[in-house]
């Protein structure tokens, strides 16, 4: 690398905690700095102080930095100043903000991802609050809402967010690149208490191993314990004929999810609403995951505006089988976890199912009846997971129903 | 402004004279005692008017040239056009071509379109504001670039500083939607229609002279009439008084921050699991985004219960409308109006009722609107440990905002402030508030996307939620939160000129603003 001028961040009209850095090493004798800064008389001496910590921790002693601030966190100006200086520099030095010891949490496979957050990995305004909205899982993403020549800085970005936006207990998850550059984000995530990765543009089962690896080198290099799941995303026709084998590629896949509009365009046709032209897929990839004892999750709804459209997909989308689905939106989340719930009536029916059975089990009955009707035992484990589904949701009381819970 | 300053019951250093009068130091919250009779303009007689009732003149410089205007004098304008006002600027520029110095100008708020004023006070045309101080004209005061002190004054404060004489109007130009040739005006109908004229009563009735400013020139009489024109001097009848879109929003919408309709949403759990919202409950939401969504959020609540709130005070809005006429709000008691669909309303409906600032929120009468509602959702730029609030300007020093009426809200049984726990880095709940507007023993509850700070004071509150799942924090709590994510900031630095004074209710001086130091 031989380059002596680099430019990261953003800055201008609609900017907000964000910050642009323009870092030139070409000419210079010692370290000047330009500050321009909304926080200025606020914040502009521990901006100044932090830049030159960062230029210090790289060794850069003659560089002059152009600062333009619009009330960028630390763990914002620190990421953009190390993507900055990577720029100019070949480093494996890493400048890392301390970790929030409230962010050090594992998860379990079996753990609900009903809503899961998408936030666009090179836009720290949307990450700072994202913890506080009850989302099952939050998705720092590194692919496609990252612009080709951001990729290198946001994996930066991502990995302080990681360090220092607390997750408010949703699950850790961020989506990688494909291919390569997939396999040098894990670099960036794993030693940071990532609780899942999603494997986007999924096709085949080498895919999943390769990811797979790799962070097993990364744990064992790092010393680490903590689980990382994985949640292949199926997202053409190759990926859904190959998807049992996918969803059996690895013990640590827990789920895997279907991406629409990706798909709808391999097979060339448009996404709709009633999503007919899916079904197929939808429905084949559901049965993939059940086969495989994992989580099937469905794709994002993109109308951010249309709350009861939304309702009716989450509807259909659990009458099909599956447990979850993508948001693009905190508004988002409320109404796809309650549709994803046990309905009130579902429940009351399900409870008198479950304790017609205990109490014919009592009785030393062989045939369980509700009323006059018989009821066989499908319909009984049916009502046992709704139930339990319902205990684990804190719906009913734990001591409600004796039944088995499914975690 | 240099010179005596003493401690006033607030803990803050104020001064004892403001642009040569006499100035009283706060006392406390409802403990200064007006004395003497109320301002008299002088008796006029209808021998000097015209037996027609016509008194259209040809311009406004004929109405102001007629009116006597002087250098020194005070003109008053009220606010009603917003950020489409066309008439306030026209008055300086005429006094300004006349040649006349040292003018007051006296506004119910002022907004950016009024940045072209910053060239008269620059030379020396005007003086002072006495008024609120936004963006630009903030940024030109803070840095002490105003030959006069500005005093900043809630709505109320400017009713009673005219009522009680503090200020004195020489000429009121009042801008109207409509009006007849009498003077008889309202704020609908016409071109420039801002829906009611709730600001202007103070100054129609106590000013020396009145100009009446329409481009909607009716038919005698103009009815239903908000200012009645035995009180008026003039009409004046031009092309345009306003520029539409930006007096009333086309519509008003509430928030798509993810962020604010957060703290939206806790309000309203908050305000119900409470107890506060109630069958009958009074209440008063702002127009600004995460306001409208509380507001929307009441509305589900209210629906739900089969409650009905029994009034709510204005700025009104669609959503306030929607609450109306779907039978959970009673009446609309109304000062201003922010959107199309409230402008229908308020012209249709009678229980939709324009209702004066003066008589809302002047503490010097016989009775206070705002002490009577159960509900007052309101913002800050910050609010200190001790729950004491600032409105006016930011951490950094700068005059950003006018009081509005947030001074007088504080009167409500229940004052909450849905604020976010930081905007853009800087923390909005600081160790004490960059200005005193308002004493901490007036607000009840901070409600922020990370916890609700309940004031001690208010036991019966705290008591209320205990058990409700609420994230109940302390401002400590919410303080130390703020600074782990920001950092702790800098102090701003300050001259030890005075540039802007901050009246209280009463018209006692509550708190100083200084130069900020270059």
């Amino acid at each position: 690398m031989n380059r002596t001028a680099a430019k990261t961040g953003n800055a201008g009209p609609g900017i907000r905690s964000d910050c642009e850095i323009v870092l030139e090493t070409g000419n210079q004798v010692g370290i000047t700095i330009d500050l321009i800064s909304k926080v200025k008389t606020l914040y502009g001496e521990s901006i100044t102080a932090l830049c030159k910590e960062v230029l210090g921790f790289y060794g850069v002693e003659n560089a002059h930095l152009k600062i333009n601030d619009s009330g960028a966190l630390p763990f914002v100006i620190a990421a953009r100043m190390e993507a900055a200086i990577k720029q100019i520099m070949d480093t494996d030095l890493d400048y890392l903000p301390e970790f929030l010891p409230e962010n050090s949490y594992s998860t379990a496979p079996g753990r609900f991802r009903f809503a899961r957050l998408y936030i666009p990995g090179n836009n720290p305004a949307l990450m700072i609050n994202a913890g506080l909205h009850s989302a099952d899982g939050l998705i720092l993403d590194l692919e496609d809402s990252v612009a080709p020549s951001r990729k290198d800085e946001a994996r930066i970005l991502v990995r302080n967010a990681l360090r220092q936006i607390n997750f408010g207990g949703s699950e850790r998850m961020v989506r990688i690149n494909q291919g390569e550059r997939g396999l040098k984000d894990l670099d960036y995530l794993i030693p940071h208490s990532v609780n899942l990765i999603l494997i986007p543009k999924c096709e085949d089962p080498g895919n999943v191993r390769n990811i797979d690896i790799k962070i097993s080198e990364i744990k064992m290099r790092y010393g680490l314990t903590n689980p990382v799941f994985l949640m292949p995303i199926i997202e053409s026709a190759l990926g859904i004929e190959n998807s049992y084998d996918i969803a059996r590629a690895s013990v640590n896949i827990a789920a895997i999810a279907i991406g629409l509009e990706d798909y709808t365009s391999d097979i060339g046709v448009s996404r709709t609403n009633e999503g007919r032209e899916s079904l197929y897929a939808r429905t084949r990839l559901i049965n993939a995951a059940k086969a495989a004892g994992i989580q099937p999750i469905d794709s994002v709804f993109s109308d951010v505006t249309d709350m009861e459209a939304l309702k009716n997909s989450v509807y259909e989308s659990r009458s099909l089988g599956f447990e979850g689905m993508g948001c693009i939106h905190p508004r988002q989340i409320a109404v796809v976890r309650q549709g994803y719930f046990p309905s009130q009536d579902e429940l009351e029916k399900s409870v008198k199912i479950v304790e017609a059975y205990e109490e014919a089990l009592k009785n030393g009955m062989g045939v369980v009846a509700l009323g006059s009707k018989m009821i066989d035992p499908p319909v009984v484990a049916r009502a046992q997971k709704s139930v339990d589904l319902a205990i684990r949701l804190g719906l009913l009381p734990a001591d409600r129903v004796s039944g088995e819970g499914s975690r | 402004m240099k010179g005596k300053t003493v401690i006033n019951a607030a803990g803050r250093e104020v001064p004892l004279e403001i642009n040569g009068q006499p100035a009283i130091p706060f006392k406390g919250v409802g403990k200064h005692r007006p004395a003497g009779r109320k301002h008299g303009t002088l008796v006029p007689t209808c021998i000097d008017f015209p037996s027609d009732g016509n008194k259209v003149v040809g311009s406004l410089e004929e109405a102001i040239r007629r009116c006597g205007l002087k250098s020194g004098m005070t003109i008053s304008t009220h606010h009603h056009l917003r950020d489409g006002d066309l008439v306030s600027n026209t008055v300086f520029d005429i006094a300004a071509d006349i040649g006349l110095k040292d003018l007051v100008w006296f506004p119910s708020a002022s907004f950016p379109c009024h940045e072209l004023l910053i060239k008269y006070l620059e030379d020396g045309t005007i003086n002072r504001i006495e008024g609120s101080m936004n963006g630009p004209l903030g940024r030109f005061v803070s840095e002490g670039r105003m030959k006069g002190t500005a005093v900043l004054r809630s709505h109320g404060g400017r009713v009673q500083a005219i009522q009680d004489g503090e200020v004195k109007i020489d000429i009121a130009v009042l801008a109207a939607p409509s009006a007849d040739f009498f003077g008889n005006a309202r704020g609908t109908g016409g071109p420039s229609a801002c829906g009611v004229l709730g600001y202007a009563k103070a100054d129609y009735m106590y000013a020396d002279k009145v100009i009446i400013v329409t481009d909607n020139l009716v038919e005698f009489p103009c009815y239903p009439m908000e200012i009645e024109g035995n009180y008026v001097d003039y009409v004046v009848v031009t092309d345009k008084i306003g520029i539409p879109e930006r007096i009333v929003s086309g519509t008003t919408q509430i928030t798509k921050s993810p962020d604010r309709l957060l703290i939206a949403e806790l309000t309203a759990r908050f305000l119900e699991k409470s107890g506060i919202l109630m069958d009958g409950a009074a209440i008063q939401a702002g127009a600004g985004g995460t306001s409208l969504a509380i507001a929307v959020f009441l509305h589900d609540i209210l629906r739900e219960k089969g409650w009905e709130s029994k009034f709510g005070f204005g700025g009104s809005t669609k959503y306030m409308v929607k609450m109306l006429e779907e039978g959970q709000m009673g009446y609309i008691l109304d000062a201003q109006v922010f959107d199309l669909e409230a402008v229908r309303s308020v012209e249709e409906n009678t229980h939709h009722v324009p209702y004066s600032v003066y008589n809302a929120y002047n503490y010097h009468s016989k009775g206070n609107l705002t002490s009577m509602m159960d509900i007052m959702i309101l913002g800050a730029t910050e609010v200190d440990l001790n729950f004491n609030g600032n409105v006016v300007t930011h951490s950094d020093g700068y005059l950003l905002h006018g009081i509005g009426g947030w001074q007088n809200c504080l009167h409500a049984r229940n004052v909450i402030l849905p604020i976010p726990l930081f905007r853009d880095r800087i923390p909005v709940i600081v160790d004490e508030v960059t200005t005193l507007c308002g004493p901490g023993e007036l607000i009840d509850v901070i409600i922020t996307e990370r916890g609700i700070a309940i004031n001690p004071l208010r036991k019966d509150l705290i008591e209320n939620v205990k058990g409700s799942g609420l994230p109940i924090r302390t401002t400590q709590e919410l303080k130390d939160e703020a600074e782990k994510i920001c950092g702790k900031p800098q102090k701003a630095r300050f001259d030890e000129e005075i540039v802007a004074v901050v009246k209280w209710v009463d018209g006692t001086v509550i708190d100083i603003v200084r130069k900020i130091k270059a």
